[in-house]
């Protein structure tokens, strides 16, 4: 496979590194832009087509785990069933309720699934090692190389939260606007220890820039084993940004019919159904290059652009089969469970882990980076064992079963 | 190209802004004020100060403006409301404020533009490492403005206490 690779790179990498490069004399050629474009075109598609797989791999996931058989039919192993969906979406009605208000019902499944695909604009997927000043480096490749790439990701992703809360309001129905108050008041809460999670990672790679974050871990070690509660933090507030299980608030079926997107219907539900797969693919992208290395597998990747990618997607995939995991194991949380934990539990473990990690980076104190992590276990096996200790005597045997006479009236 | 942007930008801005004001439906308003910090923000990116850009949406547009939606949403004021409400009762303090900001403001802008170094150019700039970076704002934020930085979080920290005693009326 990688000798595949390997030689189908030979021909297209002058070409694939010449898109991707900086130009250094500024000019931008007619091949170049073409390029670019083709890039970003494709990049799109990706998302587009990786979100239709998710709502396929989600429904056979859930099966798997439930011990049912999921959709098998459309296509070999029920792949070409998310194209069935789309038909169907297509050419169902597009109702657009009496009692709605039009404007911003329209326009809120866009604003939910525009931000999610120009975040990957700055997302590298895979890259090169390049010889500057007598050293290796990792140069990444995306289609945008922003300075402030973290910053701008986070700046996009908060605005796919107004689809959600003006759709819930634009509505006019109480478990829609439900719905959108919970998700604004959802994302105010998650977004604040988000973004104190990725400001360790910016201390130690001292760089806002995605590709160097992905440098600084080719060059020293993934960020995963230096900041490992930054890592967790980052990624249980991700679900909660992405709206999914365990913190699916916004849309609980149980409570609120289907939350905020209950008054829609056809392509307008779709968009809203895509952008929350295009925000999982997002988040997992960001998983990935912040703490785990991006496109870098200890050496691995050196064999070409084409490994780049490939090892790049695997991260992904694992990240996007996870959140479906997570979705069908663990139950919702309650709404206030949720405000504890984000303002509670999160919000001071981030701030004191900043703390510690500017501490240690301006100290030279490596061992600084796992004060808290230690703490917070032994902290947790102490509580397990005093709460065990405590309830051990409430632990009865279970009542025995009933006599075999009395086993039909139980 | 950067003028043309430049006027595009602050056209949106300036037309977001008037329409914020006007529009009688608060969630309205609310959604042309997220317009205007995009404009705004825009212009940011044509200054070529990328990272103020990037905080604009993120602080103003993505946490801020989400929070106002969030208490717009959970009051459920409706148009109707506000028209029993009639206009505001006393429009002269407005105006007051309003004319007290615009000189104020104008006096501090006419003051600052005098001082050498309020325009620079390309050579003063490269000396100043004003690259619009993450790092150029830090030093200049924490060096040479601390006082005023440190002043400024103070007033943030008594408007906090301040709506804490307003909303709770009972401290226990």
């Amino acid at each position: 496979m990688m000798g595949v690779l390997g030689t189908a790179q030979l021909g297209m990498a002058p070409i694939v590194a010449h898109i991707f490069s900086k130009n250094d004399d500024g000019s931008a050629s007619f091949g170049w832009v073409i390029g670019r474009i083709l890039v970003v075109l494709l990049m799109v598609h990706v998302i587009l087509i990786l979100g239709a797989l998710m709502v396929w791999a989600e429904r056979r996931v859930s099966a798997w785990m439930q011990d049912r058989i999921g959709p098998n039919r459309v296509g070999p192993q029920g792949l070409l069933q998310p194209l069935a969906d789309l038909g169907k979406f297509m050419f169902k009605e597009d109702v657009i309720p009496g009692h709605v208000n039009k404007v911003m019902y329209t326009i809120a499944p866009l604003i939910a699934t525009i931000p999610a695909l120009i975040t990957f604009a700055v997302v590298p997927f895979t890259g090169s090692y390049e010889t500057v000043g007598g050293e290796s480096v990792a140069v990444s490749w995306q289609i945008a190389d922003l300075n402030i790439g973290v910053l701008y990701i986070l700046a996009i992703a908060g605005i796919g939260v107004y689809g959600i809360a003006l759709g819930g309001w634009a509505s006019n129905s109480k478990y829609s606007l439900l719905g959108g108050v919970r998700a604004s008041a959802q994302m105010i809460s998650y977004e604040l220890s988000l973004g104190l999670a990725v400001v360790p990672v910016v201390l130690m790679a001292g760089s806002l820039n995605l590709g160097e974050i992905i440098a600084y871990q080719a060059e020293n070690t993934w960020l995963i084993f230096t900041q490992p509660l930054a890592f967790f933090i980052f990624l249980t507030a991700s679900y909660a940004e992405t709206n999914r299980l365990p913190f699916d608030m916004p849309e609980s079926e149980t409570e609120l019919v289907a939350g905020y997107h209950t008054e829609f219907s056809s392509m307008k539900f779709a968009l809203f159904f895509l952008a929350e797969y295009a925000n999982m693919t997002v988040a997992a992208a960001l998983v990935t290059t912040l703490y785990l290395g991006g496109w870098t597998f200890f050496g691995l990747e050196t064999l070409g652009w084409g490994m780049g990618v490939l090892i790049f997607s695997l991260k992904v995939i694992f990240f996007l089969f996870a959140f479906i995991w997570v979705r069908w194991t663990i139950p919702r949380f309650r709404y206030d469970q949720l405000m504890n934990l984000g303002w509670v539990v999160f919000l001071p473990l981030t701030l004191i882990n900043v703390v510690l990690t500017a501490g240690a980076i301006a100290l030279d104190q490596t061992w600084m980076f796992f004060l808290l992590p230690v703490l917070l276990i032994a902290a947790a096996c102490v509580a397990t064992w005093i709460g065990w200790k405590r309830d051990e005597d409430k632990f009865q045997p279970l009542p025995t079963a009933p006599a075999a006479g009395e086993e039909g009236h139980a | 190209m950067t003028t043309v942007l430049f006027i595009v930008f602050g056209g949106m801005a300036l037309v977001s802004a008037l329409l914020a004001v006007t529009r009688q439906n608060p969630i309205a308003s609310a959604i042309w004020l997220v317009g205007m910090f995009f404009g705004l923000a825009g212009v940011y990116v044509v200054l070529e100060a990328y990272f103020v850009a990037a905080v604009q949406v993120l602080v103003y547009a993505g946490a801020i403006m989400v929070l106002f939606l969030f208490v717009i949403m959970l009051l459920d004021l409706r148009t109707k409301q506000l028209d029993e409400e009639g206009p505001p009762k006393m429009p002269i303090w407005g105006v007051l404020a309003a004319v007290l900001f615009i000189v104020a403001s104008g006096w501090a802008l006419m003051d600052a533009v005098g001082t050498p170094g309020f325009f620079p150019d390309a050579e003063e700039r490269a000396a100043l490492e004003l690259d619009g970076s993450a790092k150029a704002i830090g030093a200049d934020l924490f060096g040479r403005w601390l006082l005023a930085f440190e002043v400024t979080s103070i007033l943030l920290l008594g408007g906090i206490l301040g709506a804490v005693i307003l909303t709770k009326r009972r401290l226990t």
